[in-house]
């Protein structure tokens, strides 16, 4: 079997203990075509991926792949239902070429690595791109995985391809490309698109058909031209009321804050990740850096907070050197807030109400004579947080880690911006995986931290983020600042040509 | 020996690559058992437990029966019950492979221990050896070359396993396994068979390595008869960089560096025997110092292990 399928989910519903994860939702993708489905967070979109591919059996309704019912993993293996998962599902210290053979399900028990290449070779001379076969996959940029994960697909002949978020991780050229390469085989009749997605642009651009689910519920299918942003958004959102933006000041920049001087650290394998960077973060301002991940972001952000070695350069604030010790923290009120805050900032086994305490439970009002912990004080500081940060928990004593992404990252703002907020904030993609309300909260705190006088150093692999909030933004590639514009001048098209690393 | 004094200060070199030849049997087994449980993504601490039931089990198969081949396969045997009860408890959910291995080290050695009791003392039939040297007048040299089959085996299993890992499929399937286990599920492999499939077969390797400390010259059992070897063995693996060629080699290092202090002493220089005997532990704690650094990842580290922090 060849060529592309049709696609029906009928009336399918997906309960995890209380949670209604999916109720009656339908979708039809006819063979052939390229089929968006949008939604916030916790709509149901990766749910509903996993019921058409097996993964999850739906407690009601059915899957049908050219109208054969599919329930299984296997089955849908069969059938040529193929997906390429936000995160990759690649081996990374095997090479290329061992991931595309490996994912073959009629492989030889004795390998002729001869013939597997020259088979290889062949389906690379038509294949939408080129990537060279030998290279180990943990040593590839994060687009060239993207890149073989969907060769691995297109290698099984797969007839349905459906894509959990596949750009995310790229830089905006490389997601168009990625997209027209799908666009174009979708257009040769190789191959049904599904994209699961929450960037309209994309959906405008490349997809045929868009379906919106909002909490588990289908609310719309449509065809792509016959619908705009606007109208997918709220019916994205419903008819929740958006929390009003926070207005951004008219404010020039003070002097110096956090300065970093001829900074190199190392990354995990021992390179060098950050190369001989220097930047100057000034009062009253949220400086930008923008960049693919992998680029250092995440090697400065630690080594700025003292939780990896500097190789050599340094980082002072106020004019003296900074080291990131707890004692250095205080004094000079710099809190960092890396990403994924649930691994790298909080501990998730202990209940909300400890980890708001983390800054300050050695301090008075919460410590007393300096070492006795006063829980009564620990609680009525959390309870004011979770009240004025409008924290969605059962109660302070839960621990943290059973709070969504959206609530843990406002107990977090509420620990680090709530009762001493700091002078500097260094933040590392504060709404990866948040919803709109949430994403919005965020920046707000943001916003308002700067407004107040206080800088923010925002690393962030979403453009939109920061152009809508930074007031001055840099482009980070290859450990090294490549470019850096202000708010006013900047052409979305040239930061995107510095982020490729191309100029 | 005085065949070594007639080959000058080039005997003790003699000496100390005969004594690599012999003296690195253990090292070769335990290596590559625990290469091969260690590429799957499981690591199995229990190695010195286990090379201590197989040597025991070894002796006392090949005393009571008379055949040490058939004590050899008893030794691959026990290992490989071990290998799956080990295999068996870390697939349990929230069992800590290190915790289990360590239990695993207490638990052979003391049923080695408890069992082997009857058998200190005697000397068990032992292995023949294969004669290379023949024909070659030096004694020393001769000497050297008299090496156990199990010799030669371990380097046909170190080439057997670097062609089952790049060359078959089900190497390839182990790799992705111990490397990113989700995505191997993904793709339809299962991921508990073939950890418990190489923890077996990586203990029933082990087994065999531990036959050889009680059926070879001196062919005698006792309680301090393994000196931490399969400890060493596993620290080792992470200096091979988890490749069974580089097992290989660097066993015969160890090899060699456990015959420093007898081969020293025996040409007549008996200074520092003790600094000399403990070359091996020296040896291991200079290349974990060496090849751990606390700003780089290991290579060719499988991805499972290394994610564990």
């Amino acid at each position: 079997m060849h060529g592309p399928a049709r696609v029906e989910a009928i009336c399918i519903g997906k309960t995890f203990g209380p949670v209604r994860a999916l109720e009656g939702v339908n979708l039809t993708v006819p063979s052939g075509t390229f089929h968006a489905i949008v939604g916030e967070n916790g709509a149901g979109k990766s749910t509903l991926a996993k019921c058409l591919l097996g993964f999850y059996r739906p407690d009601e309704g059915e899957v049908r792949l050219d109208g054969v019912p599919v329930s299984t993993p296997a089955e849908a293996r069969r059938a040529g239902l193929g997906m390429v998962f936000q995160h990759f599902t690649l081996a990374p210290s095997l090479t290329v070429a061992e991931n595309l053979v490996l994912a073959r399900t009629d492989l030889p028990a004795i390998l002729n690595w001869k013939k597997e290449k020259e088979r290889l070779r062949t389906f690379l001379e038509h294949a939408p791109f080129q990537i060279n076969l030998e290279d180990r996959v943990e040593h590839l940029a994060a687009g060239q995985k993207q890149k073989v994960e969907i060769l691995k697909q297109l290698y099984l002949e797969t007839r349905v391809l459906i894509l959990d978020e596949p750009t995310s991780v790229l830089t905006p050229a490389e997601a168009d490309e990625v997209m027209t390469v799908l666009n174009a085989l979708v257009r040769k009749e190789a191959l049904s698109v599904i994209l699961i997605t929450h960037k309209l642009r994309e959906v405008m651009a490349f997809a045929d058909d868009v379906t919106v689910l909002r909490r588990g519920r289908w609310v719309a299918s449509c065809s792509v031209g016959s619908t705009s942003i606007p109208e997918i958004s709220s019916l994205m959102v419903g008819n929740a009321p958006l929390r009003e933006q926070s207005a951004r000041t008219d404010m020039t920049a003070g002097g110096a804050v956090l300065e970093i001087q001829n900074l190199s650290v190392l990354g995990d394998h021992g390179l060098p990740a950050v190369k001989d960077l220097s930047l100057t973060l000034k009062a009253g301002e949220i400086l930008g850096i923008a960049g693919v991940s992998g680029n250092g972001q995440r090697e400065l952000v630690q080594a700025i907070g003292g939780q990896r070695d500097i190789a050599s350069g340094e980082v002072r604030v106020a004019g003296k050197p900074f080291h990131g010790t707890r004692a250095d923290i205080r004094e000079c009120g710099v809190f960092t807030l890396p990403e994924e805050p649930l691994q790298n900032a909080t501990v998730p086994g202990m209940s909300v109400a400890q980890n708001i305490a983390l800054r300050t439970f050695d301090q008075a009002p919460t410590a007393k004579l300096g070492f006795l912990l006063d829980r009564g004080a620990i609680r009525r500081a959390a309870t004011a947080a979770v009240e004025r940060f409008s924290i969605r928990t059962p109660s302070i004593d839960t621990p943290i880690r059973n709070l969504s992404g959206g609530n843990v990252q406002r107990a977090v703002l509420a620990r680090d911006l709530g009762a001493r907020p700091p002078k500097i904030m260094v933040v590392a993609n504060p709404c990866f995986g948040l919803d709109f309300a949430a994403t919005g909260f965020v920046h707000n705190q943001l916003v308002e931290l700067r407004n107040g006088g206080g800088s923010v150093l925002l690393v962030s692999e979403d453009l939109d983020e920061l152009m809508k909030i930074a007031d001055r933004i840099v482009v980070m590639s290859d450990g090294r600042i490549a470019h850096e514009s202000t708010r006013a001048e900047l052409d979305l098209a040239v930061v995107g040509r510095y982020m490729g690393g191309h100029e | 020996m005085q065949s070594s004094d007639s080959l000058g200060n080039l005997g003790i070199l003699v000496a100390i690559a005969g004594g690599a030849l012999r003296g690195s049997i253990p090292y070769i087994y335990v290596s590559l058992g625990e290469c091969l449980t260690e590429k799957s993504g499981r690591i199995n601490l229990g190695m010195e437990g286990i090379l201590l039931m197989g040597a025991m089990t070894a002796f006392a198969v090949s005393d009571q029966s008379g055949s040490p081949w058939l004590g050899l396969l008893a030794a691959a045997f026990v290992g490989g019950l071990f290998g799956l009860l080990l295999a068996g408890i870390t697939e349990l959910p929230g069992v800590n492979d290190v915790a289990a291995g360590i239990a695993m080290i207490i638990f052979g050695s003391g049923l080695a221990f408890f069992f082997g009791k009857q058998f200190v003392a005697p000397m068990a039939p032992q292995l023949p050896v294969i004669d290379f040297g023949q024909g070659i007048a030096n004694a020393g040299v001769h000497a050297a070359l008299r090496i156990s089959p199990l010799f030669v085996l371990g380097i046909a299993v170190a080439f057997l396993m670097h062609f089952a890992f790049e060359r078959t499929r089900w190497g390839l399937h182990l790799r992705a396994v111990g490397d990113a286990p989700d995505a191997a599920r993904s793709m339809g492999i299962a991921v508990r068979r073939h950890r418990v499939v190489a923890t077996t077969i990586g203990a029933a390797l082990a087994g065999i390595g531990g036959s050889h400390l009680t059926l070879y010259f001196p062919g005698i059992w006792s309680e301090g008869i393994s000196g931490g070897q399969g400890l060493m063995a596993v620290a080792l693996v992470i200096f091979a960089r988890w490749s069974p060629l580089r097992c290989l080699a660097a066993s015969l290092l160890f090899g060699g560096a456990q015959a420093l202090g007898p081969s020293l002493q025996s040409a007549g220089i008996s200074g520092f025997y003790h600094v000399f005997n403990a070359s091996p532990y020296l040896l291991t704690l200079v290349l974990m110092v060496l090849s751990c650094s606390r700003t780089r990842r290991l290579d060719g580290i499988p991805g499972s292990l290394a994610r564990r922090g």
